[in-house]
């Protein structure tokens, strides 16, 4: 059994329409808000009006007296029991319910429980808390400052607003590429806060049976398995008494890696009132106060020589956590893989530092479609190198070119320490150049500046890291970044395949089954896909940062191979004939040199239960618990070309050209349906997605009037393309692409804008995009209407 | 501040896919829990709470409305579907094979109320251009396809109803 096999069945590279979709289009979908048990009562949170503020006393007595309320949980409830604070996923520590103190706005500060969900949400105002507000803090370079208040308070020897400090790279290298340049470049901008926003919010319903203690808790979890061990450590419950069911998910996006106080309020509830609990988060709840992302300010140099050879890289980041930290990402990676700064360019000294900072804001900083802070990396050095070509005079995709690390040189070690797998750049680029028509475009621009009209094309050859991660350096709470398959082949030669994934929209149950089906020639039709149910799913950590296919797909493959080796054995017996005079094809064993001597899996299967051989054990089925060797490498280059309106600001996309290269595509349909869906979200961080906050730490962005997101119309037409630069480690050389659109594509929108201005000196405009912030840039250089 | 526990309920009387039910219902109740809650139609999603993103939208003789900021009662004597209306037994609408055969959906949540609002348009302009399409969808968030594959979806969708007639 090899880890790499060459062959490709007719079922890779197939788009195979989706199995998942049958129940979606007729309403039978089940989400967290469609589960419904007897008994069941209903949660609202109360939440903090104020950014910073001690609560004196909180009176819940009227709310308590309310008709159809049973209960009314404060945080000195939960103090009672020791729950009043808890983990996060980076192992920092967040209040569920404040005791002390408000630390954002919209912190939970109590939960009513009720017989009606109405009922709960009237009693809320019932609710009589005695703030004083303290003065908020709202943004990391002031929480920095030593006169700041300190935040966390709360923590024992915490007498800043400092969380961490990590470097990578070689600072004195680094300085001497720097000393020895002869050209340098500098950049500072300010990746802004943004959120994910998936459609559905938050919630669950927690079901604790008093008389057995088991813990059934559904609710929407991109990662099952650690959340259950989360819960057994926080609520000190028996793990194998806690059942995490995540059904449906209505988008994730990041924004459903945490654990956020509504479940575990909903959970000890049930545990206390010994019936389900059902917690739905409001729209304004999920903005404000669960897993925002970015919020990195970033500054730094690029070192070149005249002939625009790049030499050195260094950049400093500051980073807004909120008031915990909570980023969810691996332990021993502070500031998540930004290692990956030095993109797709061959930079032979560089080095990254970046401060954490506690505000008074939510606390997050989730890997929204982004590999942990692989966007902010990857937009950073693509305005960067933009930034360059301009200073140099040389044309942007041809300094791209110039400093690609050339084909030859992978596996390519980094020098900020990470090993990529493979990659091939310049065809990527060669072919985003031609479908938009590069050439002609330059000539338009040309003629269209003389009109008086502003035209801009953006680049982006954007390198990400994804697909968390080898075992000796990943791991999420000390938990191993493995992840799982278990497949189960029946007498009827039908399959059951369970992982430790879980699906948000991105297609398992359809993408997986055709691995099987490439694995072992079983029709996807025949494989059932479980996910989300951790006392039917082997362990695993869950799906984000483009890991499913890279850990679980592996996983798969490796399962569908151990079933394959015992089907051998089985072949053997039944066609009487040695194992090494069998030879595989798709779907059947065969007598080497007589074709029509063979056994399909199907009728092996059935053997398996019926005719197994003497000594060896029944059944047909294998587990897989996959370790990857090395993260992915996906990359690609995108093109934007984008022409703006001297009166307004406003900016207009004329074209979007994107050639991803994710190595093997499973379900090409699949892939470009997830490229389309981050290119239309990077689109949105560029344009308009904004969470900011006013000076007393009043969250604008609260809702969707106020947070926007790009629709059908505001959202350009695609054009896609592809080059495959198979992964070498991977069963079958995937790399994972969901999230490919969001890392690659915020940069070509920002340089295309910048490109239409570059000619009058303009050099940055921060996220988003606005329109009122490209009329003040271009009434800056004079050209304004 | 809510004192009175007592609420005057109302018998609300409307066609919901084609079947008339009569039911009880608190003024205040948004139609889209009356659909979710009293007539277990759990097809139609809460997204925003604040007509925004277009999650609960379901028709209203024919029209499509956003069901979270409308009362049940607005809806008495009138005909709603939603997207558990839309097959005709077990034939689909070419809205909905539209949506499979074009890739229109992933996680599913926006996808209810981007058929029905769908169907409503090609009711009323079956063989709309792009822009068109666009713009009926305007009001309806997606977060997952790009919107492109969607736009996709209503085409063919339309283009079935061409051969169909």
């Amino acid at each position: 059994m090899t880890a790499v096999e060459g062959e490709r069945t007719e079922w890779l590279g197939r788009s195979v329409k989706r199995k998942e979709d049958s129940r979606f289009i007729v309403g039978r979908g089940n989400y967290i808000e469609d589960i419904k048990l007897p008994n069941m009562l209903y949660m609202a949170i109360l939440r903090s009006p104020f950014a910073h503020a001690k609560i004196n006393s909180i009176d819940a007595s009227a709310a308590s007296e309310l008709p159809g309320v049973v209960v009314v949980v404060t945080g000195e409830l939960l103090a009672e029991h020791n729950l009043a604070w808890m983990p996060t996923l980076s192992g920092d520590t967040q209040a569920v319910l404040a005791t002390d103190k408000v630390r954002m706005q919209g912190q939970e500060v109590a939960c009513v429980i009720a017989e009606d969900p109405y009922v709960a949400h009237d009693a809320l105002e019932l609710i009589d808390v005695d703030y004083d507000p303290l003065p908020a803090v709202i943004s990391p370079q002031a929480a920095l400052d030593p006169t700041a208040p300190v935040i966390r308070d709360d923590k024992e020897g915490q007498a800043d607003n400092k969380v961490y400090h990590w470097e990578a790279g070689d600072a004195e290298a680094t300085q001497r590429a720097f000393d020895e340049a002869d050209k340098v470049v500098r950049l500072a901008t300010h990746y802004p806060r943004c959120h994910p926003a998936p459609l559905e919010c938050c919630g669950c319903v927690a079901d604790v049976n008093p008389a057995t203690g088991k813990a059934t808790i559904y609710m929407t979890s991109q990662a099952p398995h650690v959340h259950r061990t989360v819960f057994a450590l926080v609520a000190g419950l028996p793990e194998q008494n806690i059942q995490i069911i995540s059904p449906d998910i209505g988008g994730g996006f990041g924004n459903k890696v945490p654990v956020y106080p509504g479940y575990v309020v909903a959970t000890a509830a049930s545990l206390l009132l010994g019936r389900p609990v059902k917690w739905i988060e409001d729209r304004t709840g999920n903005l404000i106060s669960t897993g925002f992302a970015r919020d990195f300010y970033m500054d730094g140099e690029l070192a070149l020589k005249e002939d625009g050879t790049m030499t050195g890289l260094r950049v400093k980041m500051l980073s807004d956590q909120g008031y915990a930290y909570a980023d969810a990402q691996p332990s021993k990676f502070k500031a998540g893989l930004f290692h990956i700064v030095t993109g797709s360019y061959d930079i032979p000294a560089a080095h990254v530092a970046t401060e954490g900072a506690y505000t008074n804001k939510a606390p997050g900083g989730v890997a929204y479609r982004c590999s942990f802070r692989v966007t902010e990396a990857s937009f950073f050095i693509e305005r960067l190198v933009q930034t360059a070509a301009y200073e140099l005079g040389i044309d942007p995709a041809e300094l791209r070119r110039k400093n690609f690390i050339p084909p030859d040189k992978f596996p390519y070690t980094s020098a900020t320490g990470f090993e990529y797998d493979s990659g091939n750049y310049e065809p990527a680029l060669d072919q985003a150049l031609e479908r938009v028509g590069y050439q002609e475009l330059r000539e338009e621009q040309k003629r269209a500046r003389e009109e008086g009209r502003l035209l801009g094309i953006g680049l982006a050859s954007f390198t990400e890291v994804v697909g968390a991660g080898p075992s000796r350096q990943f791991d999420i709470l000390g938990i191993k970044m493995f992840d799982s398959a278990e497949l189960r082949i029946h007498p009827t030669g039908k399959a059951i395949l369970k992982l430790g994934v879980k699906s948000q929209g991105q297609g398992h149950e359809t993408t997986f089954a055709q691995i099987v089906a490439h694995e072992l020639g079983i029709p996807p039709e025949d494989v059932t896909v479980q996910e989300g149910d951790t006392d039917n799913t082997p362990y695993g950590l869950g799906t984000y940062a483009s890991r499913s296919t890279p850990t679980a797909g592996a996983a798969t493959s490796m399962a569908a191979r151990k079933v394959r080796e015992k089907a051998k054995k089985l072949a053997a017996h039944l066609l009487e004939a040695a194992e090494e005079d069998l030879e595989w094809e798709t779907g059947r064993f065969h007598v080497k040199g007589a074709p029509d001597r063979a056994k399909t899996i199907q009728e092996i299967a059935f053997a398996a239960y019926t005719d197994h051989p003497q000594g060896m054990e029944a059944g047909l089925e294998a587990v897989d618990y996959y370790d990857p060797p090395n993260m992915t490498y996906p990359f690609g280059t995108y093109a934007v070309v984008v022409e703006i309106d001297r009166g307004t600001g406003s900016w207009n996309v004329k074209k979007v050209v994107a050639v991803d290269d994710c190595g093997t595509r499973i379900n090409p349909m699949i892939v470009e349906g997830q490229i389309m869906g981050g290119l239309a979200e990077g689109f949105g961080m560029a344009a308009m997605q904004l969470i900011t906050f006013d000076e007393e730490g009043n969250c604008i962005g609260s809702n969707f009037l106020d947070y926007l997101l790009p629709g059908s119309w505001e959202t350009p037409p695609f054009e896609l393309g592809e080059t495959v630069t198979p992964s070498p480690h991977h069963p079958i050389g995937a790399k994972g692409v969901g999230e490919s659109a969001t890392v690659g594509s915020p940069a070509a929108f920002v340089n295309a804008v910048i490109d239409a201005l570059a000619h009058a000196g303009v050099r940055n405009i921060d996220m988003p995009m606005s329109p009122d912030k490209v009329w003040e840039a271009l009434n800056e250089v004079g050209l304004a209407e | 501040m809510i004192t009175e526990t007592q609420v005057a309920t109302h018998e609300i009387t409307v066609t919901v896919n084609g079947q008339p039910r009569s039911i009880e219902v608190e003024p205040r109740l948004l139609l889209v829990h009356f659909l979710r809650e009293k007539l277990a139609l759990t097809g139609t999603h809460v997204g925003c709470d604040t007509t925004s993103c277009g999650a609960c939208t379901v028709l209203v003789d024919g029209v499509p409305i956003k069901s979270c900021t409308h009362f049940a009662v607005q809806v008495d004597g009138r005909e709603v579907t939603t997207v558990e209306g839309l097959a005709t037994g077990a034939e689909l609408h070419p809205v909905q094979e539209g949506f499979k055969e074009e890739h229109g959906l992933q996680c599913g949540f926006c996808t209810p109320g981007m058929m029905l609002v769908s169907a409503a348009l090609l009711d009323e302009n079956p063989d709309p251009t792009e822009e068109e399409i666009r713009w009926a969808l305007s009001g309806n968030v997606c977060r997952c396809t790009g919107y492109q594959n969607i736009v996709k979806a209503v085409q063919w969708a339309a283009n079935k109803r061409k051969e169909e007639s």
